[in-house]
């Protein structure tokens, strides 16, 4: 394991010695002191560790690809922009777009995060990419998704609506477990509700079981409240937009 | 140059706010170390910092700070201040020699009283008298420009990294119960020094990240009430729409808030019959006000601070508290360079403001 004080490094200094540290084959690296260095993680293969102490800037783990990042605060925003496998764990709340068109691997955020989370993910045949939250999320939930799998949890959350506005606003594909309900008025006129099947709940509940795992809480507890699914009413809801 | 063609330079402003509630004074070191840590969101092409609470021996007067060409354009302008004003004390802006501040303009600062007799013989408030006369100067006088008008208070702007800008203008060395500060990435207009943020108008600054989209049904909109659009950029309409309708209209924070950024109307249609109808009314009355594309914007004033960022949220924004320390800025980790631990850390909804005043009956 490598240890490195971050303290007043520049993000182009402290992602160079990452790639470096990977490359040589270091498997567990652990940042302390980061304070909004940018880009961390970001194109990072093979199965490296690397646990963050403080927070890591915007773009965390942008285009990484297998690498399993662990925050232990709060994360800012563009977490997994374009990410296609790995794992980024949260302890705290993030920020907007995270997981913005991320093409594989898993986010897992203990608090709540901020608009536009999920934004266009993709997936192809096995390369799926899923996000759960444990919080709530702000306005955008999902928006243009087209692939992928998203959980809200919404624990703790206080009254307010548990995924804001404009939920799944251009959805065409994947899908989405909500805890709780949503008012036909928050969702995006491209996205249906509908019940969860067998297959909705083996999913559902080995991303439940991951979450509890990484963060220590009551599976029972979390999967005792009802869920909603949604997912979108057509895969090309403007194909006919400029067809006549 | 074709190589520089190619560089992407990944940025997009940086914004940052320190108020003390209890009025407490601290020096400029925070909001420099805060901005400095956001240092790549900007490209260097504007710096800049507002201060309140740094003039005490001058408090009772507009604190003028002035951009100026050269020593004829200095005499025009106090041949038009000396007239319309009376000037207590007038000095340069004390500043150092640093890398990468390059043609500064001179830097004055003028602290003045309006005269008797001025309003008179104009018919209007005292304030509005000042505002016409800053309007006059940056419209009309060639080669100066009025960055800052408030009493008690300052803009410190230029085309720089901020870090370097409060180097430049010795930042350290002022202490202010309030500060913001910018570090700007100019897309659409000229990084040029009047143009850096914050924006200003008596003591009301403005430090933005975004663009107002709705920049030309502002500016009609203001100018109906007087004010001109002189400074190339967007962010100005802000200020004087902050002006417009606290000061001059006198509505409460939050329904001016409500009029720059209202809520849909499908959300309007959803409200209760009461609530319905004021913001129809809002939006009715200070449609020219709406305020449209992505922002999140610091306001500064004499009485505390303004976060708001557009409807949709398309811009950053965190807040944080600590004892009667509250905070503001673009990325979480520009507050916990200064404070690494808050009591409360939350991202504001889009928007919503997020206000922070001074306490009651503090004495500054």
């Amino acid at each position: 394991m490598t240890k490195i004080d971050a303290t007043d490094m520049l993000y182009r200094d402290l992602n160079n010695r990452i790639h470096t540290l990977a490359d040589r084959g270091e498997k567990h690296i652990e940042l302390r002191n980061v304070c909004g260095q940018k880009f961390i993680g970001d194109a990072l293969k093979g199965d490296v560790k690397i646990d963050i102490y403080g927070i890591p800037g915007n773009d965390l783990a942008a285009f990484m690809d297998g690498p399993e990042i662990e925050v232990h605060s709060n994360g800012q925003d563009g977490i997994g922009n374009t990410m296609n496998a790995g794992k980024v764990i949260v302890h705290g709340h993030a920020g907007d777009v995270i997981g913005y068109a991320m093409r594989g691997g898993k986010i897992f955020v203990r608090g709540d995060v901020g608009y536009r989370v999920g934004i266009h993910m993709k997936s192809y045949k096995d390369n799926v990419p899923y996000i759960v939250i444990g919080g709530c999320a702000s306005n955008f939930f999902g928006e243009y998704m087209a692939g992928g799998v998203m959980v809200l949890l919404g624990i703790n959350g206080d009254d307010s609506p548990i995924a804001g506005d404009y939920v799944g606003s251009g959805m065409h594909g994947g899908v989405m477990y909500i805890r709780g309900d949503i008012e036909d008025r928050y969702l995006g006129r491209e996205v249906k509700k509908l019940e969860l099947d067998a297959e909705d709940h083996r999913r559902l509940s080995e991303l439940v079981r991951e979450y509890c795992a990484h963060f220590g809480c009551d599976y029972d507890e979390i999967m005792a409240k009802k869920f909603i699914k949604l997912a979108p009413k057509s895969h090309r809801p403007y194909g006919n937009l400029y067809a006549h | 140059m074709y190589k520089r063609d190619l560089e992407h330079i990944p940025s997009g402003c940086a914004i940052s706010g320190i108020l003390n509630r209890k009025g407490k004074r601290i020096d400029g070191r925070k909001i420099i170390k805060s901005i400095a840590l956001m240092h790549d969101r900007s490209n260097g092409l504007g710096g800049g910092f507002a201060a309140y609470g740094i003039y005490p021996k001058y408090k009772d007067y507009y604190a003028f700070h002035v951009m100026i060409d050269d020593e004829e354009s200095r005499n025009r302008f106090e041949c038009y201040v000396n007239q319309h004003f009376t000037v207590e004390h007038d000095e340069k802006i004390p500043t150092a020699k640093v890398n990468g501040i390059h043609n500064p303009p001179i830097l004055a600062r003028y602290f003045v009283k309006v005269g008797e007799g001025k309003l008179e013989d104009a018919g209007i408030a005292e304030e509005d008298y000042v505002v016409r006369q800053v309007m006059h100067v940056n419209s009309n006088i060639p080669g100066a420009f009025i960055s800052s008008s408030g009493k008690n208070m300052g803009g410190f702007k230029g085309v720089g990294y901020p870090e370097d800008i409060a180097k430049f203008f010795k930042l350290e060395d002022y202490n202010a119960y309030l500060w913001t500060s910018h570090g700007r990435f100019p897309t659409n207009t000229p990084g040029w020094w009047g143009g850096a943020h914050p924006m200003t108008l008596l003591d009301w600054s403005v430090v933005h990240n975004g663009e107002i989209s709705s920049y030309g049904i502002n500016k009609r909109y203001l100018e109906m009430f007087g004010y001109k659009m002189e400074l190339m950029t967007d962010t100005e309409v802000i200020a004087y729409l902050f002006d417009l309708l606290v000061r001059r209209h006198k509505l409460p924070i939050r329904i001016a808030t409500a009029a720059l950024a209202p809520p849909f109307w499908k959300d309007i249609d959803a409200m209760p019959e009461p609530q319905r109808k004021a913001y129809t009314a809002i939006r009715s009355v200070y449609g020219g006000a709406l305020m449209n594309g992505p922002f999140s914007i610091l306001v500064g004033f004499t009485g505390g601070m303004i976060g708001l960022n557009d409807r949709i949220k398309l811009r950053p924004m965190i807040a944080a508290e600590k004892g009667d320390f509250m905070y503001m800025a673009s990325e979480e980790a520009g507050i916990r360079v200064i404070e690494p631990e808050p009591e409360k850390v939350w991202a504001p909804k889009a928007g919503v403001p997020t206000i922070g005043l001074l306490d009651e009956g503090v004495e500054l």
